[in-house]
């Protein structure tokens, strides 16, 4: 069988994943494992034990300088003063006319010296959009090969990463980091995560990642300690409505419709995006991304449309049988008048209108450290 | 159980169809369901419905994947696993036996001819089957 000639990116743990059987796939120009042992299996293994991600594919930007504070404020949209050193918060890139150019997580790490976390396809985009907004007192850095990220996550989270790490890891509190040593290697062990279960991600050299990550799953295995692949992640993050970059946002959705407006400050001063979100607010949304179930058996995917009245109102976004949920969940676009819980839709499924009814999120409740 | 029984024949797709007298019960191989991984929604055709080899005749989900299910011959459907609605896993877990998804009342028995044996159907995963 013929295959484009791209060659995919490796994490620094690929070698890893052989070894322990993944199946391997093509993620955003990255070879990532999208399963182990199955992906229900190991969306269970997170809920109920802990489970251990490679996101090592994903960016890492460091700022340094006097200037970084008003960098950031000018390019993302949530409140860069408010966030204290040993904080992380969840933000936005956002073009003039408002339009999602990524989601990120940002850390200020000192300070003057922030890290920003951006999704793995969107790297050469985001840094070449915050290169052109360089002014000459920040010193910009793209360190995202030279770090690996792994994401530990589940109720047995801090045990795991406790007994490995020469800080207290049960003192760091939600989008909150510490500096500390796990397995030896040192890094960056933030309460973070895209499960919404506890757990940490735990930022490091690349070179030493793999160390890490055997460790972890020695350390963990009679405590149900399991490697999760992508396609549980997907799930996992689907039960809790986290947006996806590239399915549930894009260029072409503004922040107030995807629910992000808690992450979007105009009262901070001017941003990029910011008089588009303005104008956005006072004309009123048009369309909501909203979470639905179906009340017909059938499985909604990303791109189906979304009826009403027989007639198409919107989009699925992501979709997927949510095994915490035991139900077939989705997440879409419908107009404001149908974003309403308890509001009757239909999913139309190859061709057929399925009925489905829009519902409260998150779809499982999050246990992440408060 | 043998990865691929002996008594079964396969097509390209990846379906099994076993003979029972003037009928045949279809599934999905074991290949199939590993590629698909775990599965959480079959649709089916109902009782009645009239199917044609090598044409779709349902779809099984996974949890990435929407996968067209085909036919391995030609006739009147007579029974539908209707287990498989509430326990879609069973045709990872037991894609010969509990797994099963139809049974066909055959109109053209001899189309059987054009379905590979077991040995032929591994021969196929080891060249073009195995993508």
């Amino acid at each position: 069988m013929t295959q484009p000639e791209t060659v995919l990116k490796r994490t620094p743990l690929h070698a890893a994943h052989v070894r322990l059987g993944a199946r391997m796939i093509p993620f955003g120009g990255w070879d990532m494992p999208v399963q182990y042992s199955g992906i229900v299996e190991e969306h269970r293994a997170v809920r109920g034990a802990v489970g251990c991600f490679d996101v090592s594919h994903m960016g890492e930007f460091e700022f340094r300088g006097p200037d970084s504070l008003r960098l950031l404020q000018r390019i993302t949209t949530n409140d860069v003063a408010a966030l204290q050193v040993g904080q992380v918060h969840y933000s936005l890139l956002c073009y003039e006319d408002g339009g999602i150019i990524d989601d990120l997580t940002l850390y200020r790490l000192a300070d003057d010296h922030y890290m920003m976390t951006v999704n793995a396809s969107n790297i050469d985009k985001d840094w070449a959009w915050v290169s052109s907004h360089l002014g000459s007192r920040v010193d910009a850095r793209n360190v995202s090969e030279e770090t690996g990220l792994i994401a530990v996550q589940g109720p047995h989270a801090e045990r795991l990463v406790g007994g490995l790490a020469d800080v207290d890891v049960g003192a760091i509190g939600y989008y909150h980091f510490r500096r500390g040593q796990v397995a030896g290697v040192p890094g960056i062990i933030s309460r973070t995560g895209y499960t919404g279960e506890d757990g940490f991600e735990l930022y490091l050299p690349a070179a030493r990642t793999e160390q890490v990550w055997e460790r972890l799953l020695a350390a963990g295995k009679g405590d149900g300690a399991v490697p999760v692949g992508l396609g549980a992640r997907d799930t996992l993050r689907l039960e809790m409505k986290y947006a996806l970059y590239g399915n549930d946002i894009d260029e072409t959705a503004n922040p107030l419709e995807a629910g992000l407006g808690w992450v979007v400050k105009p009262a901070k001063g001017e941003f990029i995006g910011r008089t588009a979100l303005e104008g956005v607010r006072a004309a009123g949304l048009r369309r909501r991304l909203v979470g639905f179930e179906m009340v017909e058996r059938a499985v909604a995917r990303h791109g189906y449309p979304i009826l009403h009245g027989g007639s198409s109102v919107g989009i699925v976004t992501s979709g997927s049988y949510g095994p915490s949920v035991d139900r077939y969940i989705g997440i879409g676009y419908v107009p404001t008048a149908l974003a309403a819980v308890d509001s009757a839709i239909a999913i139309e499924v190859r061709g057929r209108g399925q009925a489905a009814r829009v519902v409260k999120t998150p779809f499982y409740p999050p246990r992440v450290k408060r | 159980m043998a990865t691929y029984p002996a008594e079964l024949r396969y097509t390209r797709e990846h379906e099994w169809a076993k003979m029972e007298g003037k009928r045949a019960r279809v599934g999905i191989t074991h290949y199939a369901q590993d590629q698909l991984g775990d599965v959480v929604f079959v649709e089916l055709p109902k009782v009645g419905a009239r199917v044609t080899q090598m044409q779709t005749f349902g779809v099984v989900e996974s949890v990435k994947a929407v996968s067209d299910l085909f036919a391995p011959l030609s006739g009147a459907v007579v029974e539908v696993n209707q287990e498989l609605a509430q326990q879609p896993e069973r045709v990872n877990r037991d894609p010969y036996g509990t797994g099963w998804l139809i049974v066909i009342e055959l109109s053209h028995p001899a189309e059987a001819e054009k379905l590979m044996s077991a040995q032929q159907y591994e021969e196929f995963l080891k060249t073009a089957g195995g993508h």
